[in-house]
């Protein structure tokens, strides 16, 4: 609870208004398909640089599919993804991609798991990075005594510390408990407004997305039902505003 | 809960019978071998059981004294242990790196497995008349019989090992940009020394076993050799003597692996709450 009233005297003096540290995603006529299942068929998305973006849908409507394109994890079969107007060939370091496990590698200490790409004075950024997510001093630790939110801190920190250009979330709160969950929200607002790198998190819960997206999509039977902007002040702490119910209605409707 | 006067008596009625229960429990595995041994004791001494056949512990007490003071105990341990550290290098070495292989490269497995399951299922002990007609009753022989013993547990649990490995992990260092020696080296490897180490013990055993026999069989020194010799002459005590050296040379190896298990394996919690209790 302690980490939660720092991490809310930080969140106040994020300077707003920094320009952009992320890169564009765009798809084009993306196909693609497992054996007889179309996942997505002809798809276009447009992701500005450094936009914050919820994908919304019921499961098995192509939502995961489309963050392991993105990431370079999968290829399509047909149809063209770019980032930062540049063909997604592979696994790149400007992408990161958060699962909803945390993943972290049971045998290495927290900070070797946030320096697993172990690149340069990879020890030194890994604490930084450690410290951004509000985990100061828990570097030695090994990740079995780490409770499940403190897991998915490391893992976000593992996936910023190279200062990742577009970060990619799937489902990563869904299986934490509300109050973590909150907390994890106040954090990724945070770190997101500070470095503004493009976001896209997949969610299967529409308060998250309004508490956090500038934009929500739904997706259904692998296209785009509904595309909305989400015209919200931030910070967002009255979740219960009446403008946010409505986005929520609006966007379950679609679902 | 408990009342301030009554403090005291409570701690130490609390202390007392945590001592108590925490020095029972450490004996309690050694109470029944050492009723075993007294009733043996007495049966021997007593003329119910015949103490040609089956002598008392004390008898083989003296046996063992004696066998320290001449030196033959030291020089056939010392033999039989060097042979089985040798075949375990040899085979455990060749099996870590088949499992490793066979585990990593699926053509490898296409390659290699079908046949080693196939060998796998001959006990290698009968392979003792070829060996001998292939190697006489050299040291070859033996180490070779003690390779072969070792080779599969340790290449079934390597392999078993590396297939098991998370897929997760093995999906999140690909994100990650890990190459093929950093994914080996820092997720496949630790990944599968659980199962490693298990293969290890079982090899262990088998070790023990392979070389008592091959000893038996054909040998000029080693503890095998030792009792087979002194069952021509009719020392039962030599002969029980050998038995118990083989015992706690066994035991002693199992404890061995369970200490590299526990460093090994700090980061899993299984162990590190082993390590909390004692």
């Amino acid at each position: 609870m302690g980490d939660t009233h720092e991490l809310l005297q930080r969140e106040d003096q994020t300077v707003r208004g920094v320009e952009t540290g992320g890169l564009s995603v765009t798809l084009t006529q993306v196909n693609c398909a497992f054996g007889s299942l179309n996942l997505l068929q002809r798809f276009n998305l447009d992701v500005p640089a450094g936009q914050f973006l919820a994908v919304v849908g019921r499961s098995g409507c192509g939502k995961s599919t489309l963050m392991r394109l993105i990431a370079g994890l999968n290829r399509p079969n047909g149809g063209h993804i770019g980032v930062g107007g540049k063909p997604v060939e592979g696994v790149t370091s400007a992408v990161r991609l958060l699962f909803q496990e945390a993943r972290l590698v049971p045998w290495q200490r927290v900070v070797e798991n946030i320096g697993i790409a172990r690149g340069g004075k990879w020890r030194q950024a890994a604490l930084s990075a450690l410290s951004d997510v509000g985990l100061d001093g828990r570097g030695d630790e090994w990740p079995a005594v780490l409770s499940g939110g403190q897991r998915q801190r490391v893992a976000l920190a593992r996936a910023l510390v190279s200062d990742p250009k577009v970060l990619l979330l799937d489902e990563p709160f869904g299986a934490l408990d509300a109050l973590t969950r909150i907390d994890m929200h106040r954090l990724l607002d945070r770190l997101w407004s500070n470095r503004r790198f493009t976001t896209i998190l997949i969610t299967h819960d529409v308060s998250e997305a309004v508490a956090l997206a500038d934009r929500v999509i739904v997706l259904r039977e692998g296209s785009i039902a509904l595309d909305i902007a989400i015209d919200l002040e931030r910070p967002r702490h009255e979740l219960s505003a009446r403008r946010a119910m409505q986005l929520q209605r609006q966007i379950l409707d679609a679902v | 809960m408990v009342e301030p006067a009554l403090e005291g008596f409570d701690k130490i009625a609390v202390v007392w019978p945590q001592r108590f229960r925490a020095l029972a429990r450490s004996l309690a595995p050694w109470v029944l071998p050492a009723v075993l041994m007294v009733v043996w004791e007495i049966a021997a001494r007593k003329g119910l059981i015949s103490a040609r056949l089956m002598p008392a512990p004390g008898t083989v007490a003296v046996a063992f004294w004696k066998a320290v003071l001449d030196g033959t105990l030291i020089h056939h341990t010392v033999v039989s242990t060097r042979r089985a550290l040798i075949g375990l290098a040899i085979g455990g070495g060749l099996g870590f790196v088949a499992g490793l292989a066979t585990g990593l490269w699926k053509p490898v497995e296409i390659l290699l497995d079908s046949t080693l399951q196939m060998l796998r299922n001959i006990p290698h002990l009968a392979l003792i008349p070829l060996v001998i007609l292939w190697f006489g009753i050299d040291e070859t022989a033996k180490i070779f019989l003690v390779s072969i013993g070792v080779f599969f547990p340790i290449y079934i649990n390597t392999f078993h090992g590396v297939r098991t490995v998370d897929p997760q992990l093995i999906e999140m260092a690909k994100v990650y940009g890990l190459d093929r020696w950093a994914l080996i080296r820092r997720i496949i490897l630790p990944g599968s020394l659980p199962s490693i180490l298990v293969g290890l013990r079982y090899a262990l055993g088998f070790m023990w076993l392979t070389l008592i026999v091959a000893e038996s069989i054909s040998a000029t020194s080693g503890i095998g050799y030792m009792t087979m010799n002194a069952r021509e002459f009719l020392m039962t005590d030599v002969v029980l003597l050998g038995i118990l050296i083989y015992a706690s040379l066994g035991k002693l190896a199992d404890t061995a692996t369970r200490i590299i298990e526990r460093r090994v394996l700090t980061w899993h919690s299984a162990y590190r709450t082993k390590q909390r209790q004692n």
